[in-house]
């Protein structure tokens, strides 16, 4: 290949620019786009269960029984929707779906606990959201189981025996918004590299004016470089507003270097740009270059651990996940903003990311090479 | 409104959907891979956390503590520590999600009945497997500590009995297959969204499609209509996969189930119509329809993040989103196999929602054609 242009490359720049800017509709999808899928994801993702609606069916009705039913309002995880004179109104709220779980608590239980044979309630969870089920069941058992120890004399005897002293690092308060900020990041980088580049090429060849810049002597990586270079600086803007309105507005802590997340950021980039390219280019309408879109996003978000924990996959999918881009820039986003980690822990991902960047460009340009010589 | 003109454009839509073979193979290929791996790769259930074990005490009896965190089921012992400061490590870099501190004197302190503490160091990073993590570990140091107990048959004063309805396993492919249902039809939406209409417009042939002697809801009925019928297969597909594959119940009505998939349909391609002739290009009606179809879908239904824990003001913003109704109605029919009455509401918010996206596709058109 001969020595590439400064000049040309610049033009194309100033090409892509100016068509990216020329239309008023397009700027605010730019910038304010990523903003408002940064307030929704930082707000909707929450795997906290935080006052998750219970319906309570009190057959006892004492204090006792009325004592239970605070302390699991109490605990803060949970608030008393429904209270429910009849068995079929918890069966009703469930099947409505107006309360995750309900609490059943029988006529005799005051009189078993002061017995000391031992009192029984009952739980019935709605299992269809079961990430909700499961992590409001181990609220509730655990609440409960707490009340029971409390009412019975084995406290004191527990004490004395092995007990458990957790102790949370780099998130005290274990909120899952200290975790999925950042991880937003990665997404929306991606995002915005798909939705610029993975048109860029089949727009031309779909309008036709893929051959003009063809008999143009603008070589095909001069046309690549022109056609990314706008693509990564704006993801580097975007960039920098997220980890502004995260740590400014959601109040994440950034303990670790900016430098390091610039860096990584560039390299995850390369990976974003290559994908979209190698899109563009094997697509023929701008249709197929869509659908083939989701076909990369989907699953590179879905095994990257963004919302599911990779080391609960099946064995196969934790090793195809060792070849999605996103996942390493996760790793290295969480790590720098929560661990205040540096390269020195984290150059396994910086290889990673940086092998997978440079041989995906390299793979993108010689098929767009190919492609239209 | 005529039959004939109607089904003519449904044709065109029908041939030029055919020239371009490979976007169909797309569009019937894109709900069974995703199927695929949101099916076996997202599960929410965490097992096999990695643990790093520091044993300071080195006797029977924290081998017997250590033994009982890795029987569990839950924790994995992925390393054995030497020092304090190995544990760090493991956590700044990730290695393992948590450390098992056991402290010199614990069988002593055991044996003394002074209490005796273990450490569980958690990286609090990733809050949902720590909170997970947290839970499991108190009930295995509980046990481990009752179980140390003079008296056997320990029972806890209040016993839980706990009955779980719909899913009982509490499988994530449970809740996963059916909410998917409704973020593969938004995608197909927004193709039509973004594409076929845009497309008219950029290539200038809506001009001739605007000059023959077609009415504007024949337009916009003909260009639904095929979509529609593609999105349907979708349903029919990642449905079966879900069954067949991945023994996701479907207990309620099949025909419901397309009904509302219709109505839900008609709604996102109605909206998606109505943005597109509004943007006239693929580009910028792609990324609309993402943000107004797509990303609510995902994020604002319910389909893995829980409505009740969001801030109130979105609470009220997902009233707005037709996935949102769609959800409930498809995981009614799979899971709980309930009908029309428990679902009225839902599918009347459907029902609405198609009719404002009509009329708005049909609205947009006529600005643009005036």
């Amino acid at each position: 290949m001969t020595a590439l242009s400064r000049f040309r490359i610049r033009q194309i720049v100033r090409k892509e620019v100016r068509q990216l800017l020329r239309d008023p509709r397009s700027r605010p999808i730019l910038f304010v786009a990523p903003m408002v899928q940064l307030l929704l994801f930082g707000y909707a993702v929450n795997t906290d269960v935080r006052n998750t609606p219970l319906a309570v069916l009190d057959l006892d009705r004492s204090a006792v029984s009325r004592e239970l039913a605070d302390e699991m309002v109490s605990s803060g995880y949970f608030e008393i929707a429904i209270q429910a004179e009849r068995p079929s109104e918890l069966v009703e709220a469930l099947d409505r779906g107006q309360v995750v779980i309900a609490l059943e608590i029988p006529p005799q239980f005051s009189r078993d606990l002061a017995s000391g044979r031992g009192a029984s309630v009952q739980l019935l969870v709605d299992g269809t959201d079961s990430n909700t089920g499961t992590i409001a069941l181990g609220y509730l058992r655990r609440a409960i189981l707490a009340y029971g120890l409390r009412k019975s004399d084995l406290t004191e005897s527990l004490a004395k025996g092995p007990r458990l002293e957790p102790r949370a690092w780099f998130n005290p308060s274990l909120e899952s918004r200290a975790y999925n900020v950042p991880g937003v990041i990665g997404i929306l980088i991606l995002l915005m590299c798909l939705l610029l580049t993975s048109f860029s090429v089949v727009r031309e060849r779909e309008l036709g004016t893929l051959d003009q810049l063809r008999v143009s002597p603008v070589k095909p990586a001069e046309l690549i470089l022109g056609k990314t270079i706008p693509v990564a600086v704006v993801a580097l803007i975007d960039l920098a507003l997220i980890v502004a309105v995260g740590t400014a507005w959601f109040g994440i802590p950034l303990r670790g270097s900016l430098l390091v997340l610039l860096a990584a950021s560039l390299l995850f980039i390369l990976s974003g740009l290559a994908a979209g390219l190698l899109i563009s280019t094997v697509s023929k309408t701008q249709q197929e270059a869509f659908l083939t879109m989701y076909l990369v996003l989907l699953p590179s978000i879905v095994l990257s651990g963004f919302f599911f924990p990779i080391h609960s996959m099946p064995e196969l999918f934790q090793w195809i996940s060792y070849l999605n881009p996103v996942r390493y820039f996760l790793e290295v986003v969480r790590a720098v903003f929560l661990k205040g980690a540096g390269p020195v822990v984290l150059w396994p991902q910086f290889a990673a990311l940086l092998i997978l960047g440079t041989t995906g460009i390299a793979v993108a340009i010689r098929r767009f090479a190919r492609s239209i010589a | 409104m005529s039959r004939r003109r109607l089904l003519a454009i449904a044709r065109k839509e029908v041939i030029q959907l055919g020239r371009d073979p490979r976007s169909l193979i797309l569009a019937f290929l894109l709900p069974l891979l995703l199927v695929l791996v949101f099916g076996y790769a997202i599960t929410l259930d965490v097992r096999d956390i990695r643990l790093a074990v520091l044993d300071l005490d080195v006797t029977s009896e924290s081998r017997k503590l250590v033994d009982a965190f890795e029987e569990s089921g839950y924790f994995s012992v992925h390393r054995r520590l030497e020092r304090h400061g190995d544990a760090e490590r493991m956590l700044v870099g990730g290695e393992v999600s948590a450390v098992l501190v056991i402290p010199r004197d614990f069988a002593a302190d055991v044996a003394a009945r002074r209490g005796a503490p273990v450490q569980l160091l958690l990286d609090g990073s990733d809050a949902n497997t720590a909170t997970i993590a947290l839970g499991y570990a108190d009930a295995i140091v509980s046990r481990f500590a009752a179980d140390l107990l003079p008296v056997r048959d320990v029972s806890l004063a209040v016993e839980a009995e706990t009955r779980i309805w719909y899913n009982q396993t509490l499988e994530s492919r449970n809740m996963i297959v059916p909410g998917l249902i409704a973020v593969l039809m938004s995608i197909i939406a927004a193709m039509l969204t973004s594409l076929t209409i845009a497309r008219e417009w950029e290539r200038g042939t809506m001009e001739q499609l605007v000059a023959t002697p077609v009415h504007r809801l024949e337009v916009v009925f003909g260009k639904l209509l095929p979509y529609v019928g593609i999105g349907l297969v979708d349903v029919v597909l990642a449905s079966a996969v879900g069954v067949l594959m991945f023994g996701v119940p479907l207990r309620g009505s099949a025909a419901l189930l397309l009904a509302a998939s219709v109505l839900f349909l008609l709604g996102a391609q109605g909206l998606g119509i109505f943005l597109s002739a509004a943007l006239r290009s693929q580009v910028l009606a792609t990324q609309a329809a993402i943000m107004v179809t797509y990303l609510p879908a995902l994020l604002l239904s319910g389909f893995i993040f829980a409505i009740a824990n969001m801030p109130a003001a979105l609470q009220v913003v997902s009233y707005a989103v037709p996935a949102r109704y769609f959800i409930t109605v498809t995981r009614g029919i799979f899971l709980k196999g309930v009908g029309l009455e428990a679902l009225l509401g839902s599918l009347i918010g459907l029902a609405i929602y198609s009719v404002i996206g009509l009329a708005l596709a049909s609205r947009a058109f006529r600005k643009e054609i005036a």
